[in-house]
């Protein structure tokens, strides 16, 4: 389209542009990786030193000093359970908005995804601690349900809205219920988009801070809870700071290369049509 | 097809809708978490309490709105001007985009721990980067006076894809006979930019900031463990004074008071935004 009258304009200029926009930004990501690699006198030198010899050191430290393989089991537990859940109420619901266009339930998902995470977690917060369930996968996967449910129902009637009607229509002809129209039509050709909505809500939980920084507690610790209470001791060990932030951050990030023609729609959440 | 739709919206319902009507009933109450009284009706009282007595409110309300100001601005014109850049073509596009996305996905308590790392007044690297070309050294996010344009920073760091991946979706429906008339008529390429490019591409943009505005009056993670609100109050932002407020102090009735204001103002936005889509729905 648009390319046919842009294409000579194409210049050397325009790698150049985009090197020195690309440096800055995998700049923070490459440092956290250089400096779980570096010791701890390297890490300390100043002014900052670019080649060195790598060390796996902070990595071994890190399993070694701390429960971080706890840490990561309660993360993928508290992900893959409000994943799952997710996926399993909010698929139906997302299939139904998107064939009989409930406009109204949408925009009422989309203003729970705007309202502030705190305004959730005070109340859930204190009900959680009467209910003695503070501390439990229970309760974190039920906060963390707040943010993948709406996610998995609006990046779902997306992808629904894509299946075509007369295929559900002929299905339901050949004497398919509604239940089975779903099941066997709608599902598989949408799998996809399951995959995809799947991984980015593993993501947000992975991610989530806010909500586990309070409802999980000792036993449940996630991974970036970890590494946030070791920030308040530790705060000068950046090798091995770098090294656990590098461990969290490295599945995410290659989780989201699977899906990056998705991502968009996820990340956007609302701000782009479906 | 009730059956579809009811435990998805009961279980929305009752994720969202028991935490509002809390909130709102504790707003109008004087209540900590902590007492063994159940908690007394005050009307107003905490709202005129932020508003007229709450030197630290205020301070909030302020950063909160300088904050999201700031970042959403450095966010617009970097995001525009890079999607401009990637809009054309050129080899390895889809490696530029990918990579593009990982700031956004990145775990936020590893980014902001890398910046902190960074921005060290002694051995950080930025102070080392900005002393090449004759800047510095400073003080970062332990100097009150720079910590909000070093935290908007970070944010525009991890969120300037995500404009540029709105306004790239939009660059990608822009239709090609305006150019092509323009091209005949002899227009420049600025001219072009500026009387086509930008108002046909003005809506997308304008959902895009305002999608970013939302998040940044609600920006946590990297505010809390980069500086906690500090130096000081210098970086406590509302929805980091609220969670003090409300998690720290436990007095859950004025935390629930500042939330009202807090998400009243993400609702302005809001609203703003749902009216500039309509158009689009």
């Amino acid at each position: 389209m648009i390319k046919s009258w842009r294409q000579d304009r194409v210049s050397p200029w325009t790698y150049v542009l985009l090197v020195v926009l690309l440096v800055p930004f995998l700049f923070p990501l490459a440092w956290m990786l250089l400096s779980s690699l570096k010791t701890q006198v390297e890490n300390t030198a100043y002014p900052p030193i670019w080649v060195f010899r790598p060390t796996m050191a902070n990595y071994r430290e890190v399993f070694i000093k701390n429960p971080f393989f706890t840490f990561a089991w309660n993360s993928l537990v508290v992900a893959a359970g409000s994943t799952g859940l997710a996926l399993l109420l909010g698929l139906p619901g997302a299939y139904a908005i998107a064939r009989f266009k409930r406009t109204g339930i949408a925009l009422a998902i989309l203003t729970a995804r705007m309202a502030p995470g705190i305004g959730y977690l005070i109340p859930w917060f204190i009900l959680f601690t009467k209910a003695g369930m503070i501390d439990t996968y229970s309760a974190l996967i039920l906060t963390h349900l707040i943010v993948a449910l709406p996610l998995v129902l609006w990046v779902m009637i997306g992808f629904f809205e894509d299946v075509p009607g007369e295929l559900i229509e002929s299905a339901r002809l050949d004497g398919c219920s509604h239940w089975s129209a779903f099941l066997r039509v709608a599902l598989p050709l949408a799998k996809p988009g399951i995959v995809a909505t799947g991984i980015l809500s593993f993501i947000f939980s992975w991610n989530n801070f806010l909500f586990s920084l309070i409802i999980a507690g000792f036993k449940t610790r996630t991974l970036p809870i970890a590494v946030y209470s070791f920030l308040s001791y530790e705060e000068i060990n950046w090798g091995g700071l770098t090294a656990a932030a590098t461990i969290i951050t490295l599945p995410v990030l290659i989780l989201a290369m699977l899906v990056q023609k998705h991502i968009v729609r996820g990340l956007t959440f609302g701000a782009l049509k479906g | 097809m009730p059956v579809f739709t009811l435990p998805a919206v009961a279980v929305v319902a009752v994720l969202m809708v028991f935490p509002v009507a809390f909130t709102l009933y504790m707003s109008v109450h004087s209540w900590y978490a902590s007492s063994l009284t159940s908690p007394e009706f005050v009307g107003l009282a905490n709202f005129r309490r932020a508003f007229v007595d709450d030197e630290r409110f205020r301070n909030a309300l302020w950063l909160t709105i300088y904050f999201t100001v700031l970042a959403t601005a450095l966010q617009l014109v970097l995001g525009v001007a890079v999607a401009l850049l990637l809009n054309r073509p050129f080899r390895g596009k889809g490696v530029m985009r990918a990579i593009f996305l990982l700031p956004m996905v990145a775990t936020p308590v590893a980014i902001a721990l890398v910046w902190m790392m960074m921005y060290n007044p002694t051995l950080g690297v930025m102070n080392y980067l900005v002393g090449l070309v004759g800047l510095g050294p400073y003080n970062w996010v332990s100097n009150a006076a720079i910590v909000i344009p070093a935290l908007a920073v970070v944010d525009t760091w991890e969120w300037t894809p995500l404009i540029t991946l709105i306004t790239l979706a939009g660059l990608a429906t822009l239709p090609v006979e305006p150019y092509e008339s323009a091209q005949i008529d002899g227009a420049s390429t600025p001219q072009m930019f500026r009387h086509i490019t930008l108002p046909l591409l003005r809506p997308t943009i304008v959902v895009a900031v305002l999608f970013r505005a939302i998040d940044c009056l609600k920006t946590f993670d990297i505010i809390y463990v980069m500086t906690q609100g500090g130096p000081g109050f210098a970086s406590e932002t509302l929805n980091v004074y609220t969670f003090q407020v409300g998690l720290f102090y436990f007095h859950i009735g004025y935390a629930s008071s500042l939330l009202v204001i807090l998400f009243a103002l993400v609702l302005g936005v809001s609203l703003l935004l749902i009216k500039v889509r309509r158009g689009s729905w």
